[in-house]
């Protein structure tokens, strides 16, 4: 069994195979049910969302821009791409992990509770990471923290031992740098 | 009532009509030409049954059961390439219909299905025959609408017929709430309607990847021509430009289950059938070749088996309009996104325009190889002088209607099989079954479709007798609407096929597969009001066949056939393409297939 060609299309699954995480940004046209066409394909055919994102961004065009971080192996990302294309409501899809020229950007809201050197060294980590402090009460804070998903990551880490009580995150936004569009 | 603003009113006065929502169902059915539907009414369309009431131009045909009315549009579909198109009620009517809905997406069959929905003030509350229509077909149609705005209506259904028809076919549902059906508004004809979809597929291919399939075609030794249902559903001149190109190539030519009837069967370069059940020369053909030229198909796992051993030394051609078909299962080398009957055609303009390519001669060893295939008669049976052996009926069956104008349907099971091995095909539109989702029950109500559409046609369904069962209801439609369909059955009192499978798979344990109980088919044929046959000796049955040929009304013809008749030849799951079982091997048929192979479908 090599990894191109498993035994059979049901072990297709099964192999092992490297899978990398891949974000598509999808321009769909903004109806109702949109959003259940596009979660349900991932849904019906198997395939992760590690987050999604979705607002309308043109109101005149009536489209909307969902952005989907995915992983899977090449061969798997290659479906995802061309099933998204294949609904009736995608304008247009692009894979912009593979995209040097990608800028990747997630807002978090972060609820650090807890009192005396902690809540001193939460202050000091979240200045040094540019968290803006948006609530406070004399036993916890609530950061705002924008960034590339892994900068997230570190700063969630750095708060565990701190109070790290909630998270919520937007999931990963994405547009290309330059003056090119999708 | 929608008020209508008086601006649009002035705007739209030369264009468009004003009318209910009901009578825009109606009529945007007239202007796409649509000449037939099936339907079955409930609360929640009364109003277009009311509308169609008026409307002399459309011919309904009423179902017993909503299955059958999506079933009966797919074998209307398949049998003109036209959209088939079916009207039913919301709650129940929709899921009813859900069943054909599926298998038309998995077939890529055109089909507009309206469904009526409770008032737009209901949705949501739990409403008598309400159900998210629209929610439960999402992952089952092409593309589905809501119309919750009358003046949205007939832009929508325009849309309908395009998304359907255009592209990779297939179902589309528009569910439309019983208030928007009675609410005023402005028709739009299809010519003056908007596009709320920007929805173009690519139709030519791109002429780059044409010329590497050329150039790979031309130093081919051993080519193949592996064609699906995506020919036939690119229309006959798609099934024209396969037959030049095939005689350009000399390439051998086999097909998918779907493909049947692209390529006629009385051509010397005809392989048969490929597949789980297709003929020995076909498989060794695939894992064989040099070059692949898979057109319109999508490397299904019942054609391809063990995918590791699955045609190893080939560089593959891949043409499909559905970019998402390309690469899915089976890497390909060259892959070319277009309508097969285009790609076709430019493959032989590329081919007539070359220099040369080889010699017919060149081939000659690779006709040589498949000559010594051909010559090991995979399709041989036993004959007996007492009991009719199922090939030998669909093999009679051909025999004596194969002059004839005649489209045959089928179930699912053994007898789907016996019909695409023993029933040949010499054009595109003659074979409707249910390919990929194998829906028993599809090929009964698919010949009343057809039949609607050939009324001077000789129509068959092939069927078994378990599947049969399953929509034997629709007898009444056929009687209603006189259409004289003759529904063979080859009747081995079993659910063959799963009888087979636990034959080889399970120990000979047959668990529920055995059909107690058998209605008397004759007697059932006479209370639906048709005509009832029953053949059980050999001898008789080509004087029968004929009797069921010369009645002008629907027949049931109950063909008593060898009960535990195995459908062969056979690729047992999990296995390669040449190590195919057949027919007249003597084996230990529960070794045929190990612990790997029991785990697939």
């Amino acid at each position: 069994m090599t990894e191109e060609h498993p035994a059979s299309a049901y072990d297709m699954g099964h192999t092992v195979e490297a899978e990398n995480l891949a974000t598509f940004a999808v321009l769909v046209d903004n109806e109702p049910g949109v959003l259940h066409r596009v979660v349900g394909l991932f849904a019906a055919r198997g395939y992760n969302i590690d987050s999604l994102t979705v607002a309308e961004t043109d109101r005149n065009a009536h489209t909307s821009r969902i952005t989907i971080v995915t992983r899977g192996t090449p061969h798997v990302l290659a479906q995802i791409e061309a099933q998204l294309e294949k609904l009736v409501s995608t304008r247009h899809v692009q894979n912009v992990t593979r995209d040097p020229n990608g800028a990747e950007r997630e807002l978090a809201l972060i609820k650090v509770a807890g009192s005396g050197p902690e809540r001193v060294e939460a202050l000091r980590l979240a200045e040094i990471f540019r968290a803006k402090v948006i609530d406070t009460t004399i036993v916890s804070f609530i950061f705002e923290l924008t960034g590339a998903p892994a900068k997230i990551d570190k700063f969630l880490e750095l708060m565990r031992p701190l109070g790290l009580v909630e998270v919520s995150r937007t999931g990963v936004l994405s547009i290309e740098r330059g003056e090119s569009i999708l | 009532m929608t008020a209508l603003p008086a601006l649009d009113l002035a705007q739209a006065a030369d264009a468009a009509e004003i009318m209910t929502g009901a009578q825009m169902v109606v009529r945007a059915l007239v202007d796409q030409g649509v000449t037939d539907l099936f339907g079955y009414p409930g609360g929640a369309v009364l109003p277009i049954y009311d509308a169609l009431f008026h409307e002399p131009r459309l011919h309904h045909v009423l179902v017993r059961h909503e299955q059958g009315a999506t079933h009966a549009a797919e074998g209307y579909a398949r049998s003109t390439g036209k959209p088939g198109v079916v009207l039913v009620t919301s709650g129940p009517g929709a899921t009813n219909a859900v069943t054909g809905i599926v298998d038309a997406l998995m077939d890529s069959i055109p089909l507009v299905v309206i469904t009526g929905q409770v008032p737009t003030h209901l949705i949501g509350t739990d409403a008598f025959q309400e159900c998210d229509t629209v929610g439960i077909t999402r992952s089952c149609t092409k593309h589905s609408y809501l119309v919750k705005d009358v003046a949205d209506l007939a832009h929508v259904l325009h849309e309908a017929f395009r998304i359907a028809t255009r592209g990779r076919p297939g179902p589309v549902v528009v569910d439309i709430p019983k208030d928007v059906q009675f609410a005023s508004g402005l028709y739009v004809p299809p010519d003056k309607a908007r596009a709320g979809h920007d929805y173009r597929p690519r139709m030519d291919g791109d002429p780059a990847r044409i010329a590497e399939a050329h150039a790979l075609i031309a130093g081919a030794r051993r080519p193949l021509l592996y064609t699906g249902g995506g020919v036939i559903n690119a229309g006959p001149d798609a099934s024209g430009a396969l037959r030049r190109l095939a005689a350009l190539t000399g390439a051998p030519v086999t097909s998918t289950l779907m493909g049947l009837g692209a390529f006629p069967a009385d051509d010397p370069a005809w392989l048969g059938m490929v597949g789980m059940h297709g003929t020995f020369e076909a498989n060794h053909a695939m894992h064989d070749c040099d070059v692949m030229i898979a057109v319109g198909t999508r490397f299904d796992d019942r054609v391809t088996g063990r995918l590791d051993a699955f045609s190893p030394g080939s560089k593959k051609i891949h043409i499909d309009i559905d970019p998402s078909s390309i690469g899915k299962i089976v890497r390909t080398d060259v892959a070319i996104v277009g309508d097969a009957g285009r790609v076709l055609a430019a493959l032989g303009e590329a081919w007539k325009r070359g220099r040369g390519g080889p010699a017919r001669a060149d081939l000659k060893a690779w006709w040589e190889q498949i000559d010594i295939w051909r010559s090991r008669r995979c399709l041989a049976y036993a004959p007996s002088a007492s009991v009719i052996k199922p090939q030998q009926a669909v093999e009679r069956l051909y025999a004596l209607t194969r002059d004839r104008d005649v489209y045959i349907t089928t179930e699912v099971g053994q007898h789907q099989m016996w019909a695409a091995q023993f029933y040949h095909f010499q054009s595109p539109n003659r074979w409707m079954t249910s390919g990929g989702l194998g829906t028993m029950g599809y090929g009964l109500p698919a010949a009343i479709g057809v039949q609607t559409a050939h009324p001077g046609a000789l129509v068959i369904d092939i069927a078994g007798d378990a599947s049969v069962q399953m929509t034997i209801q629709e007898m009444s439609t056929a009687i209603q609407y006189d259409l004289p369909i003759k529904v063979f059955i080859l009747n081995n009192q079993w659910m063959g096929m799963v009888r087979q499978w636990q034959q080889l798979l399970h120990g000979e344990r047959y668990s529920h597969s055995y059909s107690a109980s058998m209605p008397d088919f004759v007697k059932l044929a006479e209370a639906y009001g048709a005509v009832g046959l029953r053949a059980e000796d050999p001898a008789d049955l080509d004087g029968l066949i004929e009797v069921m040929i010369d009645t002008p009304r629907p027949v049931i013809f109950d063909c008593r056939v060898e009960r535990a008749e195995n459908c062969f030849p056979m690729i047992p799951s999990g296995k390669a393409h040449n190590e195919m079982m057949l027919g007249d091997e003597p084996r230990d048929l529960g070794a045929a297939i190990d612990a790997g192979g029991r785990g697939l479908v």
